[in-house]
């Protein structure tokens, strides 16, 4: 524990301050989220009991709701192929709901390769590996055009040959194969190469789910940022440390506090590691330039 | 344009070098990436897509990979391909020796893609195409080797359209038949039934895809016969036919043969059918007389 002298535990003043689970709130709730949906996938082949089928690609839960992977639809799109009624459909619920919640809310709620990722992310925090490689958190985007391009070219959905995370969902429903070495991969990237190495910086779909919720209407607002102590917790905790800084530090430049950056997941750990509670999920559109007023109210409560 | 700040120019030189860095990096991505692609388009003979499946490059450019077709399958036929196997990752296949389509009247697997990967316009299974069978092996089928084994004759779901038997003389005995089972590819749908039923270890008659296992004529032939059955009569005039001597063992005479050209069977002509059709042609032990 001679580390814990050098470097207090990200949160440590949270769980001080909220208790454990106060300040794991939102955490263990993504849990449930990407562990239940995996769970819906898994009754069907497991117990029998059918209540989605497919995949993250596509599903058809109930013989009612279809769901499609826009990014998948899209590749197929340019390779020159347009799906069937209920693919369609699909495609049309699944952009909505993401226009609306924030397209990364799939990467924080929804995708199993966050489980691995973020995993890595808090071994690399508590084996207090600093430095190695880093890439432009750019990259993913040209990723993205690369694939679309591709697609286009071979008339393949070209992501879909290697793609890490259908690979893990599809591969604990049907079957893994040599999947689980991908994975590993995955992991050992995030924790030796490079922080916060695939999500961040390469996956596509990331990138592609970012696009698509650029102005998605909820959002993490840091509406009390003058009681900001910059413990930097929300930084070290953070997926992506880019995006908080224009909203927490807006406050002299005229910049409001809801974090706009397409980039954010709305994983809500910023909210759960903040001692002050600075944070908070709001809406796009409650996005004063000044906050200092919120401070007075929270104060005097 | 001489008016760029210094300044400006540096940030400029540096966003052009970060793309430079950028295409080149993912460039290379992409040109394994593709190199796989192209690749992957190689299914291997012996994996089968599901009933209705475009045609491989097609297929593998609007299949979704997510399952449904797997999961509609009443008999577990299909799975989707992992990283391993020689087939795109997350497409679905199934192999005929294992589990072969079982030819579902309903198609719910056609009837599950959420794509059009599965040709939804494919209603009756009969006009499937998954492959064709081929009795890849004279050598060691068993009806071949004079036996009446005829599994999978018998087990075909299009029996006596798809696989025939087809009597042949067997001429190692002297006096029995073969019954040679014969693919007829305009009735095969490739549902793998006869593959999976072959007695043997190693089964002579396989699915293959039809562009493996197909000839193909080229566009100008003309069957002779089939124009004269569809015409009603010769589409020369026959009267005009120069006939070449036929040629003979020497000495040898051939009743009733006919063969104008020749001068020796002249005498012979104006015969009838009766005896035209005992011309010896077929080896001792099977010309009738037991």
């Amino acid at each position: 524990m001679s580390r814990a002298a050098h470097k207090k535990r990200i949160g440590a003043e949270a769980i001080e301050e909220k208790g454990w689970l106060g300040a794991h709130k939102w955490l263990l709730l993504r849990r449930v989220s990407q562990l239940s949906i995996l769970a819906l996938f898994l009754v069907g082949p497991l117990a029998g009991l059918w209540i989605v089928k497919g995949n993250l690609n596509y599903s058809y839960t109930l013989n009612v709701l279809p769901l499609t992977d826009p990014y998948v639809a899209l590749q197929s799109l340019v390779a020159g192929n347009v799906p069937e009624k209920l693919g369609l459909i699909g495609v049309a619920i699944a952009i909505a709901f993401y226009l609306l919640v924030g397209g990364r809310v799939y990467c924080s709620w929804v995708c199993p390769i966050n489980m691995v990722t973020d995993a890595a992310g808090w071994l690399r925090d508590r084996l207090g590996i600093k430095g190695a490689s880093s890439l432009s958190a750019k990259t993913r985007y040209w990723i993205l055009g690369m694939t679309l391009l591709g697609s286009a070219l071979t008339g393949i959905v070209l992501w879909e040959l290697i793609n890490p995370v259908s690979m893990l969902h599809r591969g604990l429903i049907f079957g893994i194969g040599t999947a689980w070495m991908v994975v590993l991969a995955i992991f050992l990237f995030d924790l030796f190469v490079m922080n916060r190495g695939w999500c961040g910086r390469l996956c596509p779909v990331g990138a592609f789910y970012g696009l698509l919720g650029k102005w998605s209407p909820v959002r993490v607002s840091a509406s009390k940022r003058s009681a900001c102590n910059d413990c930097m917790d929300c930084f070290e905790v953070c997926p992506e440390p880019q995006v908080i800084r224009p909203a927490l530090k807006g406050e002299g430049k005229g910049v409001g506090p809801v974090i706009l950056a397409a980039n954010c997941t709305n994983c809500g750990r910023c909210i759960d590691v903040c001692s002050k509670d600075v944070f908070n999920f709001g809406l796009r559109g409650n996005n004063p330039a000044s906050t200092a007023s919120i401070r007075v109210q929270s104060g005097a409560k | 344009m001489t008016a760029i700040p210094p300044k400006n120019s540096a940030a400029r030189r540096q966003f052009l070098f970060d793309s430079a860095k950028m295409a080149c990096g993912v460039g290379m991505l992409g040109l394994g990436l593709g190199l796989y692609a192209k690749q992957s388009k190689a299914l291997p003979a012996l994996a089968l897509r599901p009933p209705g499946a475009l045609a491989e490059a097609d297929f593998l450019g609007a299949c979704i990979r997510c399952g449904m077709c797997v999961r509609d399958c009443p008999y577990n036929t299909l799975e989707l391909a992992k990283p391993e196997a020689p087939v795109a990752t997350g497409t679905p296949y199934f192999t005929a020796r294992n589990i072969p389509c079982e030819m579902c009247e309903d198609i719910p697997c056609v009837k599950a893609c959420p794509t059009k990967a599965l040709d939804h316009d494919l209603t009756d299974i009969n006009k499937a195409k998954m492959g064709v069978a081929v009795l890849i092996d004279h050598e060691t089928c068993l009806n071949f080797l004079g036996l009446r084994c005829d599994v999978c004759y018998r087990v075909c779901p299009v029996i006596d359209k798809a696989i025939t038997l087809d009597m042949q003389p067997n001429t190692r005995t002297g006096r029995h038949a073969m019954f040679l089972p014969t693919v007829h590819s305009e009735h095969c749908t490739g549902c793998g039934k006869c593959e999976k039923s072959c007695v043997l270890e190693e089964a002579a008659i396989r699915i293959l895809p039809p562009k493996l296992a197909k000839g193909e004529l080229g566009k100008h032939y003309r069957l002779g016969w089939e124009e004269q059955k569809k015409a009603g009569h010769s589409l020369i005039d026959e009267s005009k036919m120069v006939d070449l001597p036929d040629r003979l063992p020497e000495g040898a005479r051939l009743p009733g043969h006919y063969d104008p050209a020749s001068g020796q069977t002249e005498a012979m002509r104006g015969m009838s059918g009766q005896e035209v059709v005992t011309i010896p042609s077929l080896p001792p032990g099977l010309g009738g007389k037991p």
